[in-house]
């Protein structure tokens, strides 16, 4: 583990909400689909929780995050409600959006979550836009740029870290190598090294343990703050593993994934865990206080889940609205 | 009466708005000294500084993801993509990400920008910089999509593209950047959704998109010396449409021609002629005849370039074919 950041005991314990918030969030959104009550389907954070807690965590409302279509994460760890986004998987009128953009493209404005993205890399422009903007109006904000290993793939990244880079862009581009690309290994699609591209472009570039949310999290306070200061962008991979598969109906995965490797992430790096047997070596807290924990969370998450099943569907006028915005 | 070319008119339009608006930028390849290759942003650098006249890499998607981001956190990045041609390589950005934003965060979200492109052939130029692409973007909802057809428009309509809160596309023909019109000292806005009814008459309507309205206009003074009565409108925006002043149009004429310079299949002449049958169908004497771009890639060759793009002469002898009652097309 890194050696702590501070003695603030709170913060560890917020994470340590923050992390189980995501995984009670993703395993009833999961039974949602298993039970047939959502539409579509969705993609799984589960696993992953340590790098969006980690990042988010050093980060102030203020400061702007793009996400990705595996962004339940995201949401959840810069700050948002659970009733509001299961309102939103669910369709219904007070969800995030109106119900308009379901699991894969919820935004949260009003914490600086810019949206999930269904195009994979789709959000680095405007991750890197958004930089653009607290650049040219002197705003102290910083963007993180979430994406994964997959995205790498796409020749977008190339063009905007090219011009954060000759810009000095505030922005941190978050790669979270899952080690799959949907259904296929990263190791099969990604040449070289994945950090060595962002260094082409001149750009300081990290690697991180991503189920290690103490590790992650001191990276990112000190990256953020450097940002703060003009010395942007910055690069960090981040070595993480996702529990499901791609989404909630890759169930059959074998071929592309053996149940060993699953299951030796789950047992071993778990970043819940990891965190949890740390706070309680510390001292900081005990077993019985982490299960409260869990428990009231898990069940903060099935009053949320039966608030949005029981919720209304947006009125059938919404149709058209919101597709353009009435200029004042 | 002040004439000004069309080029010093979007100058003008820029420069304007980023006086009265800080947030307003300008953004993509070789906008800042070089003043873009058609010289239309010179002088804006001196004024406005680097920080707001930004030079980019050769990046088309990535600049305008740039501004896609910019948009959505409070600026108004007004993006030259140097050839109409060129919006092939920001679809994404442009109509995944920009026109769906708002509404795929039902409301939270808005994008307030401008891509300011061209359209136009016949400057021997070839199949990759010679289309008129304005039907794709007009086909996804999210975007409003601007024609101006001289000087006069071009300001009025990109100032009005600026101030909009949402992404909005503004094509302007290349070949017209030197065509001058009288355009007022004063300000002045055009609003979207209004069409220009630019002749009145009662035998048949000219509808003429951007530069098809000079092609409009020059078929009415070939007619008009047969005493063929011409009505010519000039739609300005297709999105919003101005279906109220063509559809009267058509019930008063009841023959209408629409020329534009995109591909005739599938496109903005397929689509103004459909709602003027769907609409009007009862008020018309002939079929709605549709004049588009010929369905080819742009050809180099001079000659066979001429011969793909609607001409005065080609518009006239239709005119005078539905005025007489004949056929355009055999049954």
């Amino acid at each position: 583990m890194a050696k702590k950041i501070n003695t603030n005991s709170e913060s560890y314990l917020k994470m340590y909400s923050q992390m189980v918030k995501i995984r009670s969030f993703e395993d009833q959104a999961n039974q949602l689909y298993l039970d047939a009550k959502m539409p579509g389907l969705t993609h799984m954070y589960s696993g992953e929780e340590a790098v969006a807690v980690g990042i988010c965590e050093a980060l102030t409302v203020k400061d702007k995050i793009t996400s990705t279509h595996r962004g339940h994460g995201h949401c959840v760890a810069k700050g948002a409600e659970l009733k509001q986004m299961f309102c939103e998987l669910l369709g219904k009128e007070e969800g995030y959006c109106r119900g308009k953009g379901g699991s894969m493209h919820i935004a949260d404005q009003s914490n600086g979550n810019l949206g999930a993205n269904a195009i994979v890399g789709g959000s680095m422009g405007i991750a890197t836009g958004s930089a653009l903007r607290a650049k040219l109006n002197g705003d102290s904000d910083v963007t993180v740029c979430f994406f994964g290993d997959g995205a790498t793939a796409q020749g977008l990244l190339y063009e905007v870290m090219n011009m954060a880079a000759l810009w000095n862009l505030p922005v941190i581009y978050a790669c979270e190598n899952n080690g799959y690309s949907e259904y296929t290994a990263t190791d099969e699609i990604a040449a070289g090294d994945i950090l060595d591209r962002a260094r082409a472009f001149g750009i300081e570039a990290h690697k991180v343990d991503g189920q290690d949310v103490l590790a992650v999290n001191k990276l990112a306070t000190d990256l953020v703050a450097r940002a703060r200061k003009g010395e942007g962008p910055f690069f960090i991979e981040l070595i993480t593993y996702r529990y499901h598969g791609h989404h909630v109906g890759d169930i059959n995965r074998t071929y592309y994934r053996s149940k060993e490797e699953e299951e030796d992430w789950k047992k071993n790096k778990d970043p819940i865990k990891i965190l949890g047997d740390w706070l309680v070596s510390e001292k900081i807290a005990s077993d019985d206080e982490l299960q409260i924990i869990r428990d009231d969370i898990a069940a903060e998450a099935h009053v949320a889940v039966q608030y949005a099943l029981e919720a209304s569907y947006p009125n059938s006028n919404e149709v058209d609205m919101h597709v353009y915005m009435e200029t004042t | 009466m002040r004439l000004i070319t069309l080029s010093q008119a979007v100058n003008e339009a820029i420069a304007e708005e980023m006086r009265l608006d800080s947030s307003v930028f300008l953004i993509g390849e070789d906008v800042a000294e070089a003043g873009t290759p058609f010289k239309i942003t010179s002088g804006l650098v001196e004024e406005f500084g680097t920080e707001r006249v930004i030079d980019t890499p050769i990046s088309e998607p990535g600049f305008m993801g740039l501004a896609v981001g910019a948009a959505m956190t409070g600026s108004r990045p007004i993006v030259d993509i140097m050839f109409g041609d060129f919006l092939f390589l920001i679809m994404d950005q442009l109509c995944n990400q920009a026109a769906k934003a708002h509404y795929m965060s039902g409301g939270k979200l808005n994008v307030p920008l401008v891509v300011r492109t061209n359209l136009g052939a016949t400057r021997r130029s070839a199949a990759q910089h010679s289309q008129s692409l304005h039907a794709l973007v007009s086909h996804i909802p999210g975007l409003k999509v601007a024609m101006p057809s001289s000087a006069y428009e071009a300001k009025g309509l990109l100032k009005t593209a600026i101030r909009d809160d949402n992404p909005v596309v503004i094509f302007e023909d290349k070949l017209m950047y030197q065509d001058k019109a009288d355009v007022p000292e004063d300000e002045y806005l055009i609003p979207f959704g209004e069409a220009a009814v630019l002749q009145e008459g009662n035998q048949v309507t000219l509808i003429g998109t951007s530069s098809m309205r000079q092609v409009c206009e020059e078929a009415a003074l070939i007619l008009s010396d047969e005493k063929i009565s011409v009505e010519i409108i000039d739609p300005r925006t297709l999105v919003p449409l101005d279906e109220k002043t063509i559809l009267n149009s058509a019930k008063k004429t009841g023959r209408v021609i629409v020329v534009d310079e995109g591909h005739q299949n599938f496109g903005v002449t397929a689509e103004i002629a459909s709602r003027i049958s769907e609409k009007a169908f009862y008020y018309l004497d002939a079929p709605v005849i549709r004049m588009g771009a010929m369905d080819v890639p742009v050809p180099f060759s001079p000659v066979l370039e001429d011969l793909t793009v609607p001409t005065a002469e080609k518009v006239a002898s239709n005119a005078r074919k539905i005025v007489a009652g004949e056929l355009v097309h055999e049954l």
